[in-house]
């Protein structure tokens, strides 16, 4: 019987953790009475927006908020606090965990040189409002994120897929989907080059680059058994092989034999 | 009717027969001034471009995916392959990240800050010749992408004096750099630094007053500093605009703070503009390594942070003490797990700002990994700025972006 593996997150995984070991997490500040994070959260707190959590990791103010305040937050900020550059946007996947994506948008002061960190917690089904009227480097970076996990965004201008092509199947940055890409992946381009119908000749594409097919007689899986490409091994005379002629000798070495067969044959 | 499942090609959603005047035409992705693999749909009104759309991601190869199953010290030669032209500064930059999240930045020691900064002036200039190279050839002047190439080479060559690479350097490691520089090395980058001036005044006096030059980039590809912000430019596009912001400045790393330098600025917000600041940060980048030429003979001979749980201790170490070998085992095979927690570090590419994104859940494996590529913004830039503008300026706009693939589509 096979294992059970959890389908949950198929990425790599520590192969060994010591029992007792309790990961350290990354100390956490409190803001500053009379610094910048401080007026701007004082700034957040007067415009009405409910900020669930505030903290200061390695020098960025991380602000959590509501989800619906998303759009409402950074304008306040790039109004009232002189946020002027939203330097990147994306999600983490918390499906396994908590069945829930974090999006964060990390912002930057130019002035100041400060750097915040808005973070709103979105359930799997759930949309996000754009931010595209703010920032317009929303444009492209919602589109990766619509690309990357198959969050929708609300409002968006031109939601399509960006670096993935349009007709791929699933999100290739959810934790859910193997590095080697899933079922539709490895029909993707049988599909799109010979059609479906060739799908039994041809096979699926193979995409784990590890894999060794011992009978593979094209792909130099098995040195010094070369056939003619197309011609079945079985069937081509192995005494008879034109292989000496056109190869260099260096590749007669046969490894199941050793090399006393080498000198035989030279 | 279009059969998307045959090898022909296929235009998602395009309709090249229009009932108005626009004409719409494909712009790459294999067109040489498209810097790689950039796909443009341009609708043209006459020789107007009305619309512009930048299609990319035809070399994605999922970096951030594989980021996720790598553990780190696996991971950083794989950012190489994101701005293939200043590898370095990837190295650096994942480094730097992963650094400020174990805590060990202040414990690089500090020969391997001078070697770090060494490198990361060098890529710029690397990264700035081949930026005027394909600029100037993608306008149509073929002396100076030669000219510029040979310095490039000499630059590239001092690389591979030290990592064995010329272009996939992996010269950084976490924690410092895994060799001194060779000897004779320093006298090489002070030869290499003698020479440069000269030729950056060549390509100057070939272009900066070229009545052709400046014909092709005076007032093409004007960039408002409000879409600057917008669009999240940064580097050479953002100070193009005249907005003065460099992470080198605003937020130190390594020995910048200790280095005498000019950020220079320009508020012309054309292509002219960009392609002096261009020049003018090579000079800088100039200044900056023959400061560190004089720094590094005052250095300790160490080179990795002394962090055991995270960090191999040295060789010698390694092959006479056995509790280091245990520890070096540990680390190569299961990989060091960085504390729980989110770090963001931005530094200054030759292109932009460029940032990793990494969360961590203390694991030997980075849970989320976000390269914020300067590149990518400024492709999405395109959209806007290729709007109203003539189809023969397109190309120069484009190389006036400087903008990689690697790192776009990453």
């Amino acid at each position: 019987m096979r294992r059970y593996s959890p389908k949950k997150n198929v990425q790599a995984k520590a192969k060994y953790t010591d029992r007792f070991w309790v990961a350290p997490r990354v100390p956490r500040g409190s803001v500053e009475e009379g610094s910048y994070f401080a007026e701007v959260l004082e700034t957040l707190k007067e415009s009405g927006i409910e900020v669930l959590e505030s903290f200061v990791e390695l020098g960025q103010l991380v602000i959590k908020i509501n989800p619906e305040q998303n759009v409402e937050t950074l304008k306040t900020l790039k109004e009232k606090s002189c946020v002027k550059m939203c330097s990147e946007l994306s999600a983490v996947d918390y499906l396994a965990q908590d069945g829930e994506f974090e999006v964060f948008y990390q912002l930057l002061n130019l002035d100041k040189a400060q750097r915040l960190r808005v973070v709103t917690r979105i359930k799997e089904d759930q949309a996000i409002e754009s931010v595209e009227s703010i920032y317009k480097m929303a444009n492209f970076a919602e589109r990766e994120m619509y690309d990357m996990f198959g969050i929708y965004v609300n409002n968006h201008s031109y939601l399509k897929r960006i670096l993935m092509p349009d007709d791929w199947v699933g999100h290739p940055l959810l934790k859910t989907y193997p590095l080697q890409g899933d079922e539709h992946a490895s029909w993707y381009e049988v599909d799109k080059i010979f059609g479906k119908e060739y799908r039994d000749i041809i096979g699926p594409e193979i995409r784990d680059t590890a894999t060794i097919d011992r009978y593979d007689t094209q792909r130099f899986a098995r040195v010094g058994h070369e056939v003619p490409f197309g011609a079945d091994p079985e069937l081509v005379d192995k005494t008879k092989t034109s292989i000496e002629d056109g190869y260099s000798k260096t590749f007669l070495t046969d490894y199941t034999t050793g090399s006393k067969e080498l000198e035989n044959r030279r | 009717m279009q059969q998307p499942n045959k090898l022909k090609p296929f235009f998602e959603n395009l309709n090249f027969e229009r009932k108005d005047n626009t004409m719409v035409i494909n712009f790459g992705p294999q067109h040489p001034s498209a810097h790689g693999q950039l796909r443009l749909v341009l609708e043209l009104q006459g020789e107007q471009v009305v619309k512009a759309y930048p299609d990319i991601g035809y070399l994605h190869r999922g970096v951030e995916k594989m980021a996720e199953n790598m553990i780190y010290n696996e991971f950083l030669p794989t950012t190489d392959r994101l701005d293939y032209i200043a590898s370095t500064s990837n190295n650096y930059a994942f480094a730097l990240a992963v650094e400020r999240l174990l805590g060990i930045e202040d414990k690089v020691p500090r020969r391997a800050k001078v070697i770090r900064t060494m490198l990361l002036e060098l890529n710029r200039i690397i990264s700035h010749l081949f930026f005027l190279a394909t600029h100037a050839l993608d306008v149509g002047a073929m002396s100076i992408f030669l000219y510029a190439f040979r310095e490039r080479e000499f630059a590239m060559d001092l690389m591979e004096d030290y990592c064995g690479a010329r272009l996939t350097h992996a010269a950084v490691r976490i924690g410092g750099v895994p060799l001194d520089l060779p000897p004779g090395w320093i006298e090489s980058l002070a030869n290499f630094l003698n020479k440069l001036p000269d030729q950056i005044k060549l390509y100057e006096d070939l272009l900066t007053e070229n009545r052709i030059w400046k014909m092709r980039l005076e007032d093409v590809g004007v960039l408002e500093p409000e879409d600057a912000l917008s669009w999240g430019c940064t580097g050479p596009m953002l100070r193009g605009s005249g907005i003065a912001y460099d992470v080198r400045k605003e937020e130190p790393y390594e020995l910048y703070d200790e280095l005498d330098f000019d950020i220079p600025v320009t508020d012309r917000k054309d292509s002219y503009g960009r392609y002096r600041l261009y020049m003018e940060e090579m000079k800088e980048s100039i200044k900056i390594l023959r400061q560190l030429i004089s720094m590094y003979p005052k250095t300790e001979p160490k080179l990795m942070a002394h962090a055991p749980q995270y960090i191999s201790a040295p060789k010698e170490e390694i092959m006479t003490q056995n509790y280091a070998l245990m520890q070096h085992f540990v680390l190569v095979t299961q990989g060091m797990r960085p504390p729980k927690g989110t770090v963001y570090a931005p530094t200054e590419s030759p292109k932009g700002e460029l940032g990793f994104y990494i969360v961590s859940e203390g694991e030997p494996y980075a849970y989320r990994l976000k390269v914020r590529a300067p590149s990518f913004f400024h492709t999405g830039l395109l959209q806007d700025l290729l709007v109203g503008t003539y189809i023969a300026d397109v190309v120069t706009i484009i190389g006036s972006t400087n903008i990689v693939f690697g790192e776009v589509d990453r």
